[in-house]
């Protein structure tokens, strides 16, 4: 068998090449390629003017030159480079030079004598900077060639006294592409000294033209990111020219800085007016930190950045760039941040202020005093509050960055970042929200800066609230004020902002596991219990309720004596919040009640794991049975379809592979079912209804394959396989029930051709996988393919339904990991009564926001789709920004749908939900033999298609005639 | 020797009635012309007579530049210009000459409407006086006159508070005026380029304080009145600079959007609501968020902020409220001075049962700020004004410490004198440029080169050429100018020997220089030409006759030196 398979496999490759060769034919057209240089030649010829000449070339540079034409048109070029006079077409051919060069598959290093060659004859700046241009190309196109690179550099080197500054520019930069530090290269005959790029580099810091100052150190950079170590004489040139008057080249010394601080952090530098010396990484850290206060803000841009992957700075000068000592008349005085500290230590909180708490205290010799701080003094404060947010959002970012490698710095920065919270533009409070659940776990929150996060929670923009949520989950408080201060503010955030309702939950719930001591001692004032009186039953529907019970359920899980305290009502509520809002209530020990849920404990690794075993095997038993009675067979599928989705509700690690095999499994039955129509039984043209019944099997299981296919993350290959195989056979099942219900042998003429395309596509795509196929549908139709191909559709017809009814049940391997799409439509909510009015004609705004899980690049993927009752649908592309990504795995879309109607006598319902768009294409391996995108020349297989895979929700609308 | 000679008739060692001389390049220029609010004498407005007893101030003058619109800085303006009489120019930016006005206008009604004052300038004068204002862009050079510029630069401050840079020839000044260094909530920075100013007149309200963050003091201002609108009360903020005003205004505005609050806000009708109008309209003047959200809406164009009306004080609930500045002697200045108990008209004794909270937002440089910016525009020398004299030593000190600079802070009515040493600009042609350049490499800024010219001093234009086309254009015939030499030499050999040796000692010695020996017997060197004769009396000595003419003086009088130190010894 697999003999025979390997043979057909052969077939199949010379098949293909033939194909190729029919590709052979398109090779006609390059015969004609040479001409396009001849034809230049003659347009050059014709050009009467150097205009006439320079149009000439702008069109030639229109259309792209093959690679083995490049050389012919190189030396036309060349040809009329040499005649012309006019400085502008020469340096259109010295750019088109360039651009040929680079043509992939062309070897650029026979037109660089010429380049090299009329390079020393050249007068135009211009022209000599272009020309210079192409040379980088053409070096860089060959980087392994040294003596060429050499030659190149030696070129550049030759050019860099050249007055203009353009031309010492591209001088540079050619030295910083090509230029080379390995000093063993032997010399050549000709005696080309070795040069220190280095150095010729370096000499062109202090260039008169800034442009060209710019340029050295950017090639200084290029060196350094061609890996070639910089040497640690040029801090010091660098360090000058942060003083620099021009903006560029301030920023580009600032990051040669950061370069060389990386390279040497250890290594001592001496501190000038004074005899002491430092690391040199701290010394690069107080000069770039000086720059966050530079005149120009794209340096500050530059320096706040870079500041942030200044890891291997010392402590004390980090901790410095957070300290501005503030004096009032000569006289010390101490930051708001140093009095909240010290009003927290001595334990008075908001107990009254008071008076003159500010007034300066002790005198400061006014000789101390240090006005321009010499090292990083005070970066960070100024950066914070520096006048463009582009650098307030660097500061915040490189606060983040320096944090989460120091706890001690993340402790200090802590107040600062708690004041950006209040900054004027909302992307930078979003920012230092995030940056401070970065660095959450090294940080534990003061009450008073607790006080002050809280107070954001009454900000109006949506993601600055869910932000600040997500920061409460992890973050650490320090006291039970702290936690009662936290629930009392995020209750407040509840009643004005219902809709936070699960993002509030969800935050309460680990608070509430991550601070259950504290929790402890709030039960009996948070449940209002008394220790005599019985007290109202709160109501049950009630948010906040609910909110305060998920804070204590979850301390409850980790602390035993817990539900000791809990009323009766707490119990039964408990009851009900564990069914209802299952993943935010634990399950609890509770005195008298048997646990709820199996505690799987969390040791057993999943193949040990019971329920997987129980997965396992009962997916083994659908696939050992093989000749079983159809009546049997559909009962065990029917069966154990139903416990693997009882499964999948239960254990929620689970649910991706047991709905996977469910789906799989109901194909399965789908397919079984439909051979077993009476249909096949009788003569065709008297059960013309009941072939709807087939028919639609056919169709629904074309659907679910395409669920399987696209709707869940993780799926592999092999996967795939089996999932086309089932396609197949779907497509199988259509063809044959079509042929039984059609008259006329044309319209079965184009199916049959089409279905074999098919089966031949399959084949193609699955070469390798083929020989797991055993015995399957396709393979026994791939052995019968060369039949297959000369027969009548009549005669295929028939040998394709003998096949379908042979063939066996596939294997479906279990993935590893895999996950089902879903997604939740958060808003509307579609609880409304009162319809959404609006003029017909125009349009109304309708918010949506849902959660997607699991959903692999939701911005081309998901689309929203709303449903008019009158039929019509209506698909939205909501805007890649819409889509945020609060976790992995997870996706939240919050976007306005527009809607618009003509007028309507009654508000009616329209139906909003969400679609999966797939592209067959995406998923299919590329074989090896058919590159390049010609995929989709082949059969029409690329089908588009959309799933729902949301709950749709209805949305009450009405669309009002427009008044007149 | 050209000098900058600076003299403040105000704010020198004092905080108002800021109003300073320059005269810089024969030009002479008054920087803001202010009142004083400490006073209600003569003492208000500067003293003009200092610069003329009698005559016109116009012919002293040659223009005046008001930096922004405080009273302190224009508020002798009508006086200066209509009273004293000035016809000359007066600049100031757009918002400036938009705002100042209302403020001279309220002014004048204090002034004489509730304190009765008489011989002060009158609505008409102050309209007199604004028709002689020309207004200037940001960054816009001003050309006064053929040689007399002004530039202004962005100060932050209040709106439309500019830094002005007074250029003559390549002398110039700064003058800052009031300026901030730290953004706020409705202004930038306050931003200067390196323009090296001889002199850089800088004002030093907050010499020796160095302030906390804005966000610190931001932050408690709202914590403070949001708590005390939540619980319900009633919250005046008395704010007394115009700028303030607007600052609050965004700072609440904001927040009340940000949290959806819905507690209304008043501010005095009035000067704030007329001066509102204007800074609707001069958006590109204020920070990034506000200029930037210009493109959805007018952040001036308040949602929540209204006039205040009298009969709004007993609405029920909370409001707030921002009446203007508390005069002395007012309800208000007595609260805010901590009086517990106010006792009314008729004995009535009401006891005081707000709170009172203290809060700074003032938008003048710290210590820090100063230094910023001094080390931003990096002068020659500093001067400061503005501030008190204390404090300003202590800057000064900091200043000349920190950044080698000469520091100064005259007080009223004396006068600092700079000596400065512009530099000419001269012309050289490009034919001497380039035969100059092709002699040597590179010019390297390291090391100075000698060129050789002649410089033409031609009606105040300055122009350096060739000789020969110096020559030419002037119509002068050349003349030469020969330097001749006898050098003794002990050698008693021939003198075609002599010069021999000469030629071969030459030859090994300036080897970059063209030694040829001549059939005559002679030796030259370049153009020099060196005779060997046997001395008159000493048949033993040879008379070595060099001679040179003037443009080759440097290379004959080397060779000179170098020939009496004798020639090696031959190996004869």
């Amino acid at each position: 068998m697999a003999a025979h398979l390997k043979k057909r496999v052969y077939e199949e490759f010379t098949k293909v090449v033939q194909q190729q060769q029919e590709e052979i034919a398109t090779k006609k057209l390059r015969l004609t390629k040479p001409s396009k240089s001849a034809a230049l030649h003659i347009d050059l010829c014709k050009a009467t003017s150097p205009a006439d000449a320079l149009q000439y070339l702008l069109q030639f540079a229109r259309k792209p030159v093959e690679a083995e034409s490049v050389e012919g048109v190189v030396r036309i070029l060349l040809e009329h480079y040499y005649k012309e006079n006019d400085p502008s077409v020469r340096l259109k051919i010295a750019s088109l030079l360039g651009l040929l060069s680079k043509t992939a598959g062309f070897s650029p290093d026979c037109i660089m004598d010429d380049a090299i060659n009329i390079l020393q004859n050249e007068k135009s700046h211009q022209v000599l900077a272009q020309l210079l241009d192409t040379l980088l190309a053409i070096g860089t196109k060959l980087p392994e060639n040294q003596a060429i690179q050499m030659r190149l550099v030696d070129v550049a080197c030759k050019h860099l006294t050249d007055t203009s500054h353009g031309v010492r520019n591209k001088c540079l930069q050619l030295l910083g592409n090509l230029g080379s530090l390995e000093k063993s290269v032997t010399k050549d005959g000709e005696g080309l000294a070795v040069r220190d790029v280095q150095k010729i580099i370096g000499d062109y810091f202090s260039d008169q033209d800034p442009r060209v100052r710019t340029a050295a150190i950017k090639a200084m950079l290029q060196l350094h990111e061609r890996g070639l170590k910089l040497h640690q004489t040029i801090y010091n040139q660098a360090c000058k020219l942060l003083s620099d008057d021009y903006e560029q080249v301030r920023s580009a010394a600032v990051q040669l800085i950061w370069v060389v601080s990386q390279l040497y952090p250890e290594s001592i530098v001496p501190i000038p007016s004074s005899n002491e010396e430092i690391r040199l990484v701290d010394d690069a850290f107080g000069k770039i930190c000086h720059m966050v206060s530079d005149g120009s803000w794209v340096v500050r841009v530059q320096a706040a950045k870079l500041l942030g992957s200044m890891e291997q700075v010392s402590s004390h000068f980090l901790e410095q760039t957070l300290d501005k000592k503030l004096m009032s008349d000569l006289r010390r005085k101490r930051t708001a941040h140093e009095r909240a500290k010290e009003l927290y230590s001595s334990g008075e909180f908001s107990s009254g202020r008071k008076w003159g708490d500010d007034a300066p205290k002790e005198e400061i010799d006014t000789g101390a005093v240090n006005l321009i701080e010499s090292g990083a003094c005070g970066a960070f404060v100024h950066g914070l509050e520096d006048e463009m947010y582009e650098v307030r959002i660097a500061a915040v970012e490189a606060l983040c960055m320096l944090a989460q490698s120091s706890p001690s710095f993340a402790e200090k920065c802590l107040d600062f970042l708690v004041d950006m919270f209040n900054d004027e533009i909302e992307e930078v409070r979003l920012q230092s929200i995030h940056t401070m659940r970065k660095i959450s776990n090294n940080i534990t929150l003061r009450e008073d800066q607790l006080d002050t996060v809280l107070a954001v929670l009454e900000d109006s923009s949506r993601d600055i609230r869910e932000a600040l949520h997500e920061l409460l989950c992890c973050t650490n408080v320090s006291t039970k004020e702290g936690i009662h201060l936290a629930l009392v503010e995020l209750l407040k955030n509840l009643t004005k902002y219902p809709t936070d309702r699960d993002s509030i939950w969800k935050c309460l719930k680990f608070l509430g596991s991550r601070h259950p001591t504290l929790v402890l001692p709030l039960v009996p004032e948070l449940l209002s219990t008394h220790p005599f009186f019985d007290t109202a039953e709160p109501d049950m529907d009630d948010p906040a309720y609910i909110a305060v019970l998920v804070l204590i359920f979850n301390a409850a899980k980790t602390c035993p004596t817990m539900p000791a305290l809990f009323s009766d009502h707490t119990f039964r509520h408990y009851a009900y919040l564990r069914d209802s809002l299952s993943h935010l209530v634990p399950a609890l020990r509770l005195p008298g009640r048997k646990l709820v849920s199996s505690a799987v404990s969390a040791n057993i690794t999943p193949h040990e794991d019971p329920s997987h075993q129980f997965l396992q095997q009962s997916l083994e038993r659908v696939y050992s049975l093989q000749h079983l009675d159809p009546q049997g067979t559909q009962e065990l599928l029917e069966l154990t379809i139903r416990d693997l989705q009882r499964l999948g509700e239960l254990q929620s690690e689970l649910a991706g592979v047991a709905d996977f095999s469910a789906t799989y499994l109901r194909c399965q039955l789908l397919l079984i079912k439909a051979l077993q129509e009476k249909l096949w039984n009788v003569a065709a043209p008297l059960y013309l209804k009941q072939s709807d019944l087939a028919s639609a099997a056919a169709k629904q299981i074309m659907e679910e394959t395409y669920k399987m296919e696209f709707m869940y993350s993780g799926v592999e290959n092999k996967q795939v396989v089996i999932i086309h195989h089932m396609r197949l056979q779907a497509k199988a099942l259509q063809l044959i029930v079509t042929a039984r219900t059609t008259r006329g042998v044309d319209p079965l003429f184009g199916m049959c051709e089409k279905f074999l395309q098919e089966v031949d596509f399959f084949q193609r795509c699955f070469i390798a996988d083929l020989p797991h196929l055993q015995d399957s549908f396709v393979d026994k139709l791939l052995d019968l393919m060369p039949r297959l191909m000369t027969s009548k559709p009549v005669e295929v017809v028939k040998i394709v339904q003998t096949m379908l009814r042979q063939s066996t049940f596939l294997h479906l391997p279990l993935p590893e990991q895999i996950h089902k799409a879903s997604a939740t439509i958060i808003e509307p909510a579609g609880e409304s009564d009162n319809p959404l009015r609006f003029t017909s004609g125009l349009v109304v705004a309708l918010d949506v926001d849902a959660t997607l899980e699991h959903v692999q690049d939701p911005q081309s993927t998901v689309k929203v789709q709303v449903l008019y009752p009158d039929g019509q649908a209506q698909m939205i592309h909501p805007k890649p920004a819409d889509f945020r990504n609060p976790g992995p795995g997870r996706h939240r879309l919050i976007t306005q749908v527009y809607l618009s109607h003509t007028a309507w006598t009654e508000p009616c319902q329209v139906e909003v939900r969400l679609l999966l768009a797939y592209n067959s294409n995406s998923r299919i391996p590329k074989s090896p033999w058919i590159e390049g995108g010609e995929v989709s020349s082949q059969v029409e297989t690329s089908i588009e298609g959309t799933i729902p895979f949301s709950k749709s929700v209805k949305v009450y609308i009405m669309p009002k005639p427009a008044r007149r | 020797m050209p000098e900058i000679r600076v003299t403040p008739l105000g704010a020198g060692q004092d905080v108002g009635r800021s109003c300073i001389l320059v005269s810089i390049g024969g030009k002479n220029v008054m920087l803001d012309c202010g009142m004083h609010m400490g006073f209600n004498d003569d003492r208000r407005f500067p003293d003009f007579s200092y610069i003329t007893r009698n005559g016109r101030l116009t012919d002293f003058l040659d223009c005046v530049i008001i930096s922004h619109f405080h009273l302190d800085h224009c508020g002798a303006l009508p006086y200066f210009s209509e009273m004293v009489g000035y016809d000359g120019p007066i600049y100031m930016t757009h918002p400036t000459q938009a705002i100042c006005p209302i403020l001279l206008e309220d002014y004048r009604k204090i002034a004489v409407d509730k304190k009765g004052e008489a011989n002060f300038f009158t609505s008409q004068m102050i309209k007199d006086c604004m028709k002689k204002v020309v207004a200037v862009h940001l960054h816009q050079t001003v050309q006064v006159d053929d040689e007399l510029e002004i530039k202004a630069y962005y100060a932050g401050h209040v709106l439309g508070a500019a830094m002005f840079q007074i250029k003559v020839g390549s002398e110039s000044v700064v003058y800052t005026g009031d300026y901030n260094m730290t953004p706020d909530r409705h202004l930038g920075a306050a931003w200067i380029d390196k323009c090296r100013p001889n002199l850089l007149i800088t004002e030093s309200t907050y010499a020796t304080t160095i302030r906390d963050s804005k966000r610190c003091r931001e932050r408690d201002f709202l914590k403070k009145v949001h708590e005390a609108v939540e619980r319900g009360g009633k919250v005046l903020i008395p704010v007394f600079a115009l700028g303030r005003a607007q600052e609050l205004c965004i700072l609440l505005e904001t927040f009340w959007e940000r949290m959806n609050l819905k507690a209304p806000i008043y501010f005095s009708t009035g000067l704030t609501e007329k001066a509102n109008h204007y800074y609707k309209l001069f958006i590109t003047w204020t920070n990034q968020k506000i200029r930037k959200t210009f493109v959805q809406r007018n952040m001036f164009e308040f949602k929540h902020i209204k006039a205040f009306d009298r009969a709004f004080a007993d609405n029920p609930g909370p409001m707030v409220i921002m009446p203007g500045y508390c005069v002395q002697g007012t309800v208000g200045h007595k609260i805010l001075s901590g009086q517990r108990k106010l006792e009314m008209e008729g004995r009535q004794v009401l006891e005081v049962k707000m709170q009172v909270e203290y809060m700074s937002f003032s938008a003048h440089a710290d210590a820090k700020g100063i230094m910023q910016l001094v080390g931003q525009a990096e002068p020659e020398s500093v001067l400061l004004v503005h501030g008190e004299a204390k404090k300003m030593e202590f800057l000064k000190q900091k200043i000349e410490q920190e950044f080698r600079v000469s520091c100064y802070m005259p007080a009223n009515g004396e006068t600092v004198t700079l000596p400065t040493s512009p530099s000419i600009p001269v012309g050289i042609s490009l034919g001497l440029l380039k035969r100059e350049m092709a002699q040597g490499l590179l010019p390297d800024a390291k090391k100075p080169r000698l060129l050789h010219g002649t410089l033409i001093m031609k009606d105040s234009n300055f122009r350096l050429v060739s000789s020969e086309q110096a020559l030419k254009e002037l119509g002068l015939a050349e003349h030469q100018l020969r330097f001749t030499c006898r050098v003794h030499l002990h050698d008693p050999r021939k003198e075609q020997e002599t010069a021999m040796r000469v030629y071969s000692h030459l030859k090994s010695v300036l080897k970059e220089h063209c030694v040829q020996h001549l059939p005559d017997g002679s030796v030259t060197v370049e153009s020099i030409l060196i005779q060997a004769a046997a001395h008159s009396e000493d048949p033993g000595t040879k008379v070595l006759l060099v001679s040179w003419t003037y443009q080759d003086e440097e290379l004959g009088s080397h060779l000179t030196s170098l020939l009496k130190k004798g020639l090696p010894q031959a190996a004869s």
